[in-house]
């Protein structure tokens, strides 16, 4: 297959950017995205070119560590598949491909494709976690928990992290991502006793990290990699506003 | 290439008494620290997955002042999330016969006899309290209807005792390390530097004082001190550069604390994985692997003729050699890796393999399918047939998958005693960085137990004896200046050859010749022609790798080349460790040691040791046995017949 790519390249956060056309030659279907770019790379880098920078790392579509938009669709129009697990053989020969990174206000661009994501870490520490020392558990089967909230506990749990739901999203909502934990937790009998106060102090922080907010326009869910379910933004909501009612 | 032989290891630091009393026994012999110093304790930890991320978050529980790095843009990341199979502990919930004197007999025998006693008995002892630890933090194992936690039998083991989060069990069990080091980062007790790459250790006074680590971001080359270090970077399964590791995986940070003095033990064990999706084409970027949970339904199976080219659906049953039945008929499809790796890796050699250059093996689902339905077949494994079904374009529930074994984990690292201590003061190896618990084998969901068993129960405790001791005062300038300058030196380096070869195509060659010479089977001859290869094409990446761009930014053409260098030095002695074993033990198979039936054939009266070897100058490396004593389980010849 022979492809045209339009790549945005930005040197840094204080460059402006642009879109850079690159022509690949040979690329076999089996290939996947990054793979794709892996060898228009190596040919830039021997060509003394400065090549595209893009995160990755486990390229099995776990870590969340890779991300682009992709002719306009985070992480590319197939479903549920993350950018290092979309294969070539989805593409026309001959296509032209957009890839851009993801955009948001608090994803800064850091170079060329690489955006900082660390605004998800915050939220996190905000409260997305049970408050257990090592060494502090009780066994674990003295408290049974029901298989359904488990494996809908699990469902939720499945977030990667990516941030493709934010580059989706038309109001830059980290929503899905935050309700993906907020869910998780709250289903299962370990989060309860700090269930509303960290629902408030997540979404606290979300919105003061410059997210913009929920209007249900799904966007969000249909690009997620792990179909989180829209859902989890109601019981997120739900949780948020008892622990302001109290 | 040369080696010299220095003076035994004897003393590992492992109580003396009965194996099941000797934790307690450490436990209670470790110094603690008074409350109020902790906090003036500064303690590194570089890395942040299992191991690394339990451990930092431990620490900063206790109330040490702990500082955590890692390459990636946020700790969740790291490459213990993709484990997919489960994690052992020895819970006997199932009543099925399991307990922790099984859990460490499993582990020992299943490690060839490579494996100190004391250590693995210790694991399986804590394994019970990782998963209560993991329950509480809410991480959603898979459940029975009861409401308990259901269990399955995994990777050899006869006993129900690996416990899973569908296929995603190291995700879920990462993101409760994450959560937990999350807490503490906004406790203020850790301080989290992501994008960072350690590119040096500081060792001042016969101490490990600090690192020098790399902003990846704006290329800056910091210093950060501290009374200790922790190292708990991973495996360095890279080196071959197609394996499962992720993209990321590097040896750096383990091969330069060896560099300045820490062991490394039994380099050459590596632990390839029976199950994975085979090589595409030349473009191949990494492997990934399908979890081994599918050999529990699917059989493995190969034409029983030569150069077959049906259709998988086209050969009659009689045509097929469902050969680990065959061979193996008491454990079947269920045999250890290293066994079914090797097997499979046989009937391709005969020509029987599948697949595009015959590099292939069926794993069939379709009698599964037929007993338990294809509802039920989805449920247990839905997640990892579309997995597959992505990368390969196939769809298993139709067709048989294509398997080929790869590289997957490296049992080998840096030598430790009871306490996760190096041979080095203040340096702690911690999860699969460290050499000490799986022998020459590593068994299915043992990684994971093992990494968090270090993590949140080992390293905590025994850091804690040496702290005792602390702080110990300010860092010699002198040593500091020096590490960085090395650090300055090889970056400037790297930038000034200038060449006509990129950094990937040196890798990319390093792991032919690893995985051909050094692979599955290894012989004296391909060893020696390896040790022959290797100083050949580092000298040509020194005179011709290209690096584009700059120090002083963000550049990751410059991130590879420098772990490159590293992978070079490191594969040289993962092949001499090899050529001077000459036993076959699990993961390690010498083709000159087998027995009649072509099973690996151990050597225990020369090689019932570990091998641990310290960074040479111009007369190479120093070879350190420490013997291995089996008090309880007594070395037999492992059969799976």
């Amino acid at each position: 297959m022979n492809l045209t790519l339009r790549v945005w390249r930005q040197s840094g956060p204080s460059d402006a950017g642009r879109m850079v056309t690159y022509k690949v030659e040979d690329v076999s279907p089996d290939m996947s995205f990054l793979e794709m770019l892996d060898v228009l790379n190596e040919r830039l880098i021997v060509e003394g070119d400065d090549p595209i920078a893009f995160d990755h790392d486990c390229r099995e579509g776990i870590c969340g560590m890779c991300g682009m938009v992709i002719n306009g669709v985070a992480h590319g129009e197939q479903r549920a598949t993350t950018t290092c697990q979309l294969h070539m053989r989805h593409f026309e020969d001959g296509a032209e491909i957009t890839i851009e990174p993801w955009r948001a206000a608090p994803f800064p661009v850091v170079k060329d494709l690489v955006v900082d994501r660390s605004a998800f870490d915050r939220i996190i520490q905000a409260g997305g976690f049970v408050s257990v020392p090592a060494g502090s558990a009780p066994d674990a089967h003295s408290v049974p928990v029901r298989k359904e909230d488990a494996d809908a506990a699990f469902d939720a749990a499945t977030c990667i992290g990516c941030g493709a739901c934010v580059a989706a999203c038309p109001n830059g909502s980290a929503s899905l991502f935050t309700a993906a934990k907020i869910t998780h937790l709250s289903l299962l009998p370990q989060g309860q006793p700090e269930r509303l106060s960290r629902a408030k102090a997540m979404v606290d922080q979300m919105d003061s990290e410059g997210f913009g907010g929920c209007t249900n326009t799904g966007e969000c869910t249909a690009v997620c990699p792990k179909g989180i379910p829209l859902d989890t933004i109601a019981q997120m909501n739900s949780d948020y506003l008892k622990a302001n009612a109290k | 290439m040369k080696f010299t032989e220095g003076p035994e290891i004897r003393d590992t630091k492992a109580p003396e008494g009965p194996v099941e009393e000797r934790w307690e026994k450490r436990k209670f012999g470790a110094k603690l620290v008074n409350p109020a110093n902790k906090r003036k304790l500064n303690v590194i930890v570089i890395g942040t997955g299992l191991a690394g991320g339990s451990a930092a978050a431990t620490l900063g529980e206790l109330g040490y002042n702990v500082k955590s790095f890692c390459y990636q843009d946020t700790p969740r990341r790291a490459h213990s999330i993709a484990a997919q199979g489960g994690i052992n502990a020895a819970k006997n919930y199932r009543g099925d016969g399991d307990s922790i004197y099984r859990l460490f007999y499993d582990t020992v025998k299943g490690g060839d006899f490579r494996a100190r006693e004391s250590n693995v008995y210790r694991l399986a002892q804590v394994s019970v309290n990782i998963i209560d630890q993991a329950v509480a933090q809410g991480v959603p194992f898979a459940r029975e209807y009861g409401g308990l936690l259901d269990t399955r039998s995994f990777g050899g083991a006869q006993v129900s005792r690996t416990f899973y989060a569908r296929g995603q069990t190291g995700q879920q069990l990462l993101l409760g390390a994450y959560q937990a080091l999350e807490r503490q980062i906004a406790a203020g007790t850790v301080q989290m530097h992501t994008r960072h790459e350690m590119l040096d250790l500081i060792v001042a006074d016969g101490r490990a004082r600090g690192v020098i680590v790399r902003d990846m971001v704006t290329g800056e080359i910091e210093r950060h001190l501290a009374d200790a270090v922790v190292l708990a970077s991973g495996g360095y399964g890279n080196v071959f550069f197609l394996s499962t590791n992720a993209k990321g995986c590097n040896t750096t940070a383990i091969w330069r604390a060896h560099e300045r003095g820490a062991y490394f033990a039994n380099p050459c064990y590596t632990q390839i994985h029976p199950t994975c999706i085979p090589v595409s084409g030349e473009y191949q970027s990494k492997l990934t692997l399908m979890s081994e949970s599918l050999r529990n339904d699917g059989r493995v199976w190969v034409p029983l003729r030569k150069n077959d080219e049906r259709a998988p659906g086209d050969i009659p049953e009689e045509e097929r050699d469902y050969y680990l039945e065959r061979i193996y008929p008491s454990f079947g499809n269920l045999v250890p890796r290293d066994i079914a790796s090797r097997a499979a890796k046989n009937v391709c050699d005969e020509g029987r393999g599948v697949g595009p250059g015959g590099l292939g093996v069926y794993l069939d689902f379709r009698d599964a399918i037929n007993r338990l339905g294809r509802d039920a077949v989805e449920k247990k494994y839905g997640n990892l047939f579309e997995m597959y079904e992505r990368i390969t374009g196939e769809n298993p529930y139709d067709v048989p998958m294509r398997i080929y074994p790869a590289v997957h984990y490296t049992m080998g690292g840096l030598w430790v005693d009871y306490d996760l201590q190096s041979t080095i003061p203040g340096l702690f190896v911690i999860g699969e960085a460290n050499f000490s618990d799986h022998g020459a084998n590593r068994l299915g969901a043992s990684a994971l137990m093992q990494g968090l068993a270090d993590g949140y129960f080992v390293l905590p405790t025994t850091i804690g004896d040496y702290l005792a001791a602390g702080p110990f005062g300010d860092v010699d300038d002198e040593a500091v200046a020096q590490a960085e300058i090395r650090v300055r030196d090889k970056i400037d380096r790297l930038l000034a050859v200038n060449g006509t070869r990129t950094p990937d195509s040196f890798h990319r060659e390093l792991g032919k010749l690893m995985w051909d010479y050094c692979g599955m089977e290894r012989t004296e001859e391909s060893l020696r022609k390896a040790l022959e290869r290797i100083p050949e094409l580092r000298a040509e990446f020194w005179q011709n790798v290209k690096v584009s761009g700059t120090a002083e930014e963000l550049n990751q053409v410059l991130e590879k080349a420098g772990r490159v260098a590293d992978f070079f030095d490191l594969a040289e002695l993962m092949c001499l460790d090899a050529l001077v074993r000459s036993e076959s033990c699990g993961g390690h198979f010498r083709a000159e040691s087998q027995d009649a039936d072509g099973e690996a054939l151990r050597d225990d009266e020369h090689f019932a040791h570990v091998s641990a070897w310290e960074h040479g100058g111009e007369d190479g490396p120093v070879l350190h046995k420490e013997t291995l004593e089996y008090e309880y389980v007594k070395m037999t010849q492992r059969s799976y017949k």
